[in-house]
């Protein structure tokens, strides 16, 4: 593909009702999308604001939409996602406050991590003090594997913002929390297994998917919430249907 | 809203999911009875004689008439409630009455047809 000498990119300026600004910014062999914001930023205007911390895929706090499309802006190459004209196009996440320009407030995503009780809750010891004895937790057995299937979230929130659900109910909890919900239902330390498919059950829960799998999609870690999510359905599902709940 | 006033929204959500999931299952299999039914039936021709010939007095087609309309009167209804939330906003309990009392209404016609075949 004959690549352009200069990328044509708009960025969202502004809060929610805010608008796009154009830049002119040299197209370089390597450049990630985060390279050409952190060059829009240092050399054309530095009121832009906007997130990130490591730079190679550990933190999840640079994703952004580019193109229309949630992603880690520092895990994506420019070549990748720009056409022949080399026109860019950067927005906030979707589905979340602006704060300002490319910057989202994630604390509605973080809130309903919350609200969906994300935190492991001891079985053994309630209190929080360390159990006497290792909890033995044989790695081919299925609640682990289940477990371990979804724990590399980073919590980035780019499942969040791809998800049609979210914009259609804003109480919605969104692939993440569930997923991590998923985690510690499979979790055979935890003790809060009741209370938790409490907090994800109705419409606000699991119940409203469509199993349209944007996040396992677009999840940067490659996890699948949307199995998650109906691993959360299937054992309410049962739990309903036999009084065990 | 209080905690345990939402668990009780989300449990009967919940019921509410149940049913559709469970109604889809039965309608899986009436709807393919109902479908070679139909194909069957109108080779020849349909006549009224024919349907209550079929009909009448027969207590398995009563029962799976029955069951067939429940089914698929709460399945709409729960069906039409998901998609009115999530494209007009329509939520809450009183949209949830409503809704449920729609399914029951569109069951009962069936029901009573059923039930006027078979007498």
């Amino acid at each position: 593909m004959a690549e352009a000498a200069s990328l044509k990119v708009s960025v969202w300026r502004g809060g929610a009702d805010g608008g796009f600004a154009r830049y002119e910014v040299p197209a370089r062999a390597n450049q990630t999308v985060l390279d050409v914001v952190t060059h829009i930023q240092r050399e054309i205007d530095p009121s832009l604001a906007y997130r990130f911390a490591c730079r190679v895929g550990m933190c999840g706090s640079c994703a952004m939409t580019v193109n229309g499309r949630a992603r880690w802006t520092c895990r994506t190459h420019v070549r990748k996602v720009v056409d022949a004209d080399g026109a860019l196009e950067l927005r906030p996440l979707a589905n979340l406050p602006v704060i300002r320009d490319l910057a989202a407030d994630l604390a509605p995503f973080f809130d309903k991590w919350q609200r969906a009780k994300g935190s492991f809750q001891p079985k053994d010891a309630p209190d929080g003090a360390v159990p006497e004895e290792f909890a033995v937790v044989p790695p081919g057995s299925k609640a682990r594997r289940e477990a371990d299937a979804g724990i590399e979230c980073i919590g980035c929130a780019v499942c969040y913002a791809s998800c049609d659900v979210v914009a259609w109910n804003p109480d919605y909890l969104g692939p993440a929390a569930m997923n991590r919900a998923w985690t510690l239902v499979n979790d055979v330390r935890d003790g809060a297994r009741a209370e938790r498919l409490e907090a994800v059950a109705g419409d606000a829960g699991c119940h409203s998917c469509h199993s349209t799998q944007s996040c396992t999609e677009r999840c940067p870690k490659n996890l699948d919430p949307s199995s998650a999510i109906a691993g959360l359905k299937r054992t309410l599902f049962w739990d309903t249907l036999l009084g065990r709940r | 809203m209080s905690d345990t006033s939402q668990a009780r929204r989300a449990r009967g959500q919940t019921h509410l999911w149940v049913v559709q999931r469970v109604t889809a299952m039965l309608l899986a299999v009436a709807v393919t009875v109902h479908l070679v039914t139909i194909i069957g039936a109108v080779r020849g021709g349909l006549s009224a004689g024919e349907i209550l010939g079929r009909l009448q007095g027969h207590e398995g087609w009563l029962i799976f008439y029955v069951v067939f309309a429940l089914a698929a009167g709460l399945h709409g209804a729960i069906g039409l409630r998901a998609i009115a939330a999530e494209t007009i906003g329509l939520r809450g309990r009183a949209a949830d009455i409503t809704w449920l009392a729609a399914g029951l209404a569109t069951a009962a016609f069936g029901i009573r047809a059923a039930i006027g075949l078979y007498a």
